[in-house]
């Protein structure tokens, strides 16, 4: 093996990302001024985002021996991924001051995160796969505990680590099967090896490769852990665990089952059918139930992830595509839902609760305008984004014969509208509460918070350009 | 003549014995990072014996990234685990009910 053979230029981005991180913590290390971290941070991100813009291209090029691979659907995936990390980071700021997080360990631990997550996007061996789930996991198990004195966060970290050490459990005793089966941990060569030899031991590996992946996008019946750490971690974190790490979640399952595993699709294809439903279901349905809007919007999550398997399970371009249409929006979606909780939070308050919402329209007719947009989005109303997302997955599942599943879809997201408009009618038809609302953060946080909700509206007026892109990347990337 | 199967059957005897250990435990919560860290293990044992079997060291090479990895991943654990421990006061797994709904 030679230097040449490493080819480092497509892990640009990642060394760019990973070299900055450090500097980050040295930063903190020798300077007592956080500002200094949250404005590298931002500026780290956004040269990544330069990078992988100035080296992106419709080629599939691999690099360290094949274990590390960048074609478009990794690039748009990134380019997503940095944009909703700067936009959660810049939304967190006032609350991190607050609370007394507003520190260079958050910045450095999202960095990392962020970097974990593009590796997870590049991967093309089980060994990178693993390397950068763990590398996003670990740093978010450590962002849940990063309130130090708080009894919910701290149980809620406990939680998610006991449970996603479980799933990396799984998913690593799927993968250590399916390499005995194969001889090889590349998943060019695994896929080859599968499609002249599919057998029983093989469906046995793969069964713990899904409920692995089940577990990291939180799909039922894999979920309990969701509402718990959503609802207990800070809403800060919660606003970065809700957005750009279920971008990575969607390129692993991508990665590992439809570039690696796709000879054995009826066996996948089942199994993602039955968690499909039941997400919807029981997102949908327990959901209802809440009276805590990050546990609501953390069932909410649930059947949207449930949603996302449906575009998988296609199993066609336009599904792929869609999925990616999809997760892309709802990330952008989530950001804004949790940003308003987030920015309407201030020191020594939460407003965690849908009775803290009770007639914002009154005081804060705008940000209230912009909560009932991300919701009636969520609920898959025109002209909102989450319309198109929605019809573009059905429309796949149609296409390939899944009219069943689509029909459940649609009944599970007609019962799911309801506590989306719940939220709407707390916004606008509600008595205030007596403890009002004091929005905290700054001018620019308002600003971006805006620019989010009338976003989900300008993209489901035009979504063309990113559904094209979306199918243009997937055409270009899955052989 | 001990074969591939019987580390395969052993493998996978450790690795169901720690996810019941998680699953059934409700005392502590250093059980469940022990249980945590036999799962893995019981992965290396598979990789370790596959690679032998198949002739390719890309197998054993795996192992020492799940070992270090384990071992970030039990360092973190236990700090969770002290950070819990200032707050409630006790590691029993059945007091981790604050959170529900």
């Amino acid at each position: 093996m030679t230097l040449s053979m490493l080819n480092l230029m497509p892990a640009l981005p990642e060394i760019f990302v990973l070299s900055l991180a450090c500097v980050v913590l040295l930063v903190e290390a020798f300077s007592k001024k956080p500002a200094w971290s949250y404005t590298l941070t931002q500026v780290t991100l956004v040269g990544a985002g330069v990078i992988t813009l100035l080296t992106a291209g419709e080629a599939k090029v691999y690099a360290f021996n094949g274990m590390f691979v960048d074609d478009l659907m990794a690039d748009v995936l990134k380019l997503v991924s940095y944009a909703a990390a700067v936009i959660a980071v810049a939304y967190s700021r006032s609350y991190l001051k607050d609370r007394e997080m507003f520190r260079g360990e958050y910045f450095a631990l999202v960095l990392f995160a962020v970097l974990g997550m593009m590796v997870m996007i590049s991967a093309s061996h089980f060994l990178t796969l693993y390397m950068g789930l763990e590398l996003l996991s670990l740093s978010l198990y450590t962002l849940v505990a990063l309130q130090r004195d708080s009894k919910v966060a701290s149980e809620a970290a406990m939680k998610y680590f006991v449970l996603g050490a479980l799933a990396s459990g799984f998913l690593l005793y799927g993968m250590s099967i399916l390499y005995g089966m194969t001889g090889s941990l590349h998943l060019t060569e695994v896929v080859e090896a599968i499609a002249l030899n599919n057998t029983a031991l093989l469906a046995f590996g793969l069964v713990f490769v899904v409920a692995g992946l089940a577990f990291k996008l939180g799909v039922a019946p894999f979920h309990m852990w969701v509402p718990d750490i959503y609802h207990g971690a800070p809403s800060a974190v919660t606003l970065f665990i809700g957005s750009a790490p279920k971008l990575a979640a969607f390129a692993i399952v991508m990665r590992l089952l439809v570039d690696g595993l796709h000879p054995a699709v009826e066996h996948w294809q089942q199994m993602l059918a039955i968690m499909a439903v039941l997400s919807l279901a029981i997102g949908n349905l327990a959901a209802i139930m809440q009276t805590n809007i990050k546990r609501m919007l953390a069932y909410s999550t649930i059947a949207h992830m449930g949603f996302l398997l449906l575009g998988i399970l296609a199993d066609s371009y336009a599904g792929y595509s869609a999925a990616m249409f999809y997760v892309i929006t709802y990330a952008i979606t989530s950001l804004g839902a949790f940003g308003m909780v987030v920015y309407l939070s201030r020191a020594g308050f939460e407003a965690e609760n849908l009775e803290d919402f009770k007639g914002l329209n009154a005081k804060h007719p705008w940000l209230a305008a912009i909560m009932a947009m991300l919701m009636f989005s969520m609920a898959g109303l025109p002209p909102f984004v989450g319309f198109y997302a929605k019809l573009t997955v059905l429309q796949a599942l149609i296409g390939t014969g899944w009219l069943w599943l689509a029909v459940a879809a649609v009944f599970f997201s007609l019962i799911g509208a309801f506590y989306y408009l719940r939220v709407v009618k707390t916004l606008y038809f509600d008595v205030p509460h007596a403890s009002d609302l004091a929005p905290s953060g700054e001018g620019d946080v308002r600003a971006l918070l805006s620019l989010n909700g009338l976003g989900v509206l300008l993209l489901g007026l035009a979504p063309q350009p990113l559904l094209a892109l979306c199918a243009y990347a997937i055409q270009v990337s899955i052989q | 003549m001990i074969g591939l199967s019987h580390y395969l059957v052993l493998g996978a005897i450790l690795f169901a014995i720690g996810v019941f250990g998680i699953f059934l435990n409700r005392k502590n919560v250093i059980i469940l990072l022990m249980a945590i860290e036999l799962m893995l293990l019981a992965v290396n044992m598979n990789f370790v014996a596959f690679s032998h079997y198949l002739g390719d060291t890309a197998g054993q090479i795996f192992v020492f990234f799940i070992l270090t990895v384990a071992a970030a991943e039990a360092a973190i654990g236990l700090a969770i685990l002290i950070v819990l421990f200032r707050n409630m006061r006790t590691i029993d797994v059945n007091d981790l009910d604050h959170l529900k709904g």
